[in-house]
């Protein structure tokens, strides 16, 4: 058994495995040292100990993260692509083009993000089965008619989105040990964030509700409701990093602006929970 | 005409980016859509040789990127100040409303990073928004536009180059709300045109630009100048 030409042969397949092991080099040593020693069989269980420091120690934690992304990026493709197929749901023009934008967005990011687990040596999650209702599976729940009742179908929408950046934006520090997927993940973000500008920009002008607006004033759900207000819960947030931003340094800043300035994260538990009634 | 940044009630920043050919390309032809177009590359190509002796020195590090993002808020919040002092003929109340509120946003940013910053903050810049016609709807808005894409790229650009996860957070928390204006600021020029194939490509990716592109760009409109020689890059 040579493990040095183990890794050599590795190496051929991963050009970058030294830099990845770069730290690990007095481990590498130090096994090939007692390569020897080491029965056949316990040969695999150090590789793959090391290699778990390599990889999957900085990856499985990055996987996770792409995995509960995927799963709401099913969501969202699905809920779109049937929105855009349901006939007489959409009107002509303008609305058409947009949900049609939004939805090919959604499904390239499915796409993005399954080549990127296969990519880290990972199997992505199927795509669950959906009741867009948020009726568990009956069919039943609180938005029956979401494909034949339009405004209904934006009202979903919004808070599809806005819970879409509140979810990427409380995972971005877990993607932090990776440049490249921290910058894909960052990319997808913020044009969940102009979906979701642009879905109450149609809201706004289909109810002539000039209190609905591209940005989240405190934790108001722009008229849907209760239904909602886990989406928004923790919105009004006027504080960040411990500055009240709130008539900041004399300005005018005043509360509304204040809160709106800056979008909050949501946690993984909480998106769940959120999407759980969606998911059957 | 240059003008103080420092309006009683303001000042900007902006943030972080990563270099792509494609992308920045694709952002320089949107620019060049705009009203102030030409005359804008025009102006970059030509006085945007910032010497890395010189200048308004940035910082490294976190600081670095913390400045970076206080020099771009305190870019676009003194244009919106202006934008509202003497609206462009013409605009809507609901306009009025859009731009009143992005203001007081960037005002926000402005003067949450110039706080958080403390001794570390860079002085107030001097802007130069000598090639806009704030009288012109269509000045207006292209400018708005091309500064509010900008600053999403140079957020989604610069996530990668912060160490500190805090920091991250809450450069995250304002780019979503820059891509929300940028969003607005693109459906009042053309409605539908929010995420269009200029800003968000065939991936369904926005933009991503890194530090020395966005400085280039928004050194257009600073009489101050950037050195950003100690920034990191990667």
């Amino acid at each position: 058994m040579n493990i040095e030409h183990i890794i050599t042969e590795l190496e051929q397949q991963d050009p970058e495995l030294h830099d990845r092991m770069s730290s690990r080099r007095s481990a590498i040593s130090g096994l090939a040292s007692i390569g020897g020693k080491l029965a056949l069989a316990a040969v695999p269980f150090a590789l793959g100990s090391l290699f778990k420091k390599a990889y999957g120690q900085s990856t499985s934690g990055i996987v996770q993260v792409l995995q509960f992304a995927l799963t709401l990026e099913y969501l969202e493709a699905e809920f779109y692509t049937l929105g855009a197929a349901a006939p007489g749901l959409v009107p002509a023009g303008p609305p058409t083009g947009a949900i049609a934008t939004i939805r090919d967005h959604e499904n390239a990011h499915v796409s993005l993000l399954k080549t990127t687990i296969i990519s880290l040596g990972a199997t992505p999650v199927p795509k669950p089965t959906f009741d867009f209702s948020a009726g568990d599976g009956s069919g039943n729940g609180p938005f029956k008619g979401v494909f034949s009742n339009y405004p209904l179908f934006l009202a979903v929408a919004q808070t599809f989105e806005d819970t879409g950046v509140r979810a990427y934006k409380g995972q971005a520090g877990e993607l932090i040990s990776s440049n490249d997927v921290l910058t894909a993940a960052l990319k997808i973000h913020s044009v969940e964030a102009r979906h979701a500008a642009h879905i109450r920009y149609m809201r706004r002008n289909l109810t002539a509700n000039d209190t609905i607006k591209p940005w989240i004033t405190g934790k108001d759900t722009g008229g849907i409701g209760a239904a909602v207000q886990a989406s928004y819960n923790g919105e009004d947030v006027s504080a960040q990093a411990g500055i009240n931003i709130v008539g900041i340094n004399g300005t005018g800043v005043g509360v509304n602006a204040a809160t709106e300035a800056f979008d909050e994260p949501l946690s993984k538990q909480a998106v769940l929970d959120i999407v759980a009634p969606f998911i059957v | 005409m240059a003008e103080k940044l420092n309006v009683p009630q303001e000042q900007e920043g902006h943030a972080m980016l990563s270099p792509k050919g494609q992308q920045r390309r694709r952002f320089l032809s949107l620019f060049a859509g705009t009203a102030a177009a030409a005359t804008l590359m025009h102006a970059c190509s030509n006085n945007d040789d910032p010497s890395p002796d010189n200048g308004v020195n940035l910082g490294g590090g976190d600081i670095g990127i913390l400045n970076y993002a206080y020099a771009l808020e305190q870019l676009e919040a003194a244009f919106y100040i202006r934008v509202t002092q003497t609206f462009f003929s013409g605009a809507t109340a609901t306009e009025q409303q859009f731009l009143t509120d992005i203001r007081d946003h960037e005002i926000a940013h402005r003067e949450f990073f110039r706080n958080a910053l403390g001794g570390k903050a860079i002085p107030t810049l001097e802007a130069d928004f000598s090639k806009i016609d704030f009288n012109s709807r269509a000045s207006v808005l292209g400018t708005a536009k091309a500064f509010e894409d900008l600053g999403v790229a140079a957020y989604n650009g610069a996530g990668k180059l912060i160490t500190d996860g805090a920091y991250l957070l809450l450069a995250g928390k304002i780019v979503s709300v820059e891509a929300r204006h940028a969003a607005m600021i693109r459906d009042l020029l053309s409605n539908g045109s929010f995420a269009d194939s200029t800003a968000v490509d065939a991936n369904g990716l926005d933009m991503a630009l890194a530090p020395p592109d966005v400085l280039k760009v928004a050194g257009g409109f600073l009489k101050s100048k950037i050195n950003a020689s100690n920034l990191p890059t990667s």
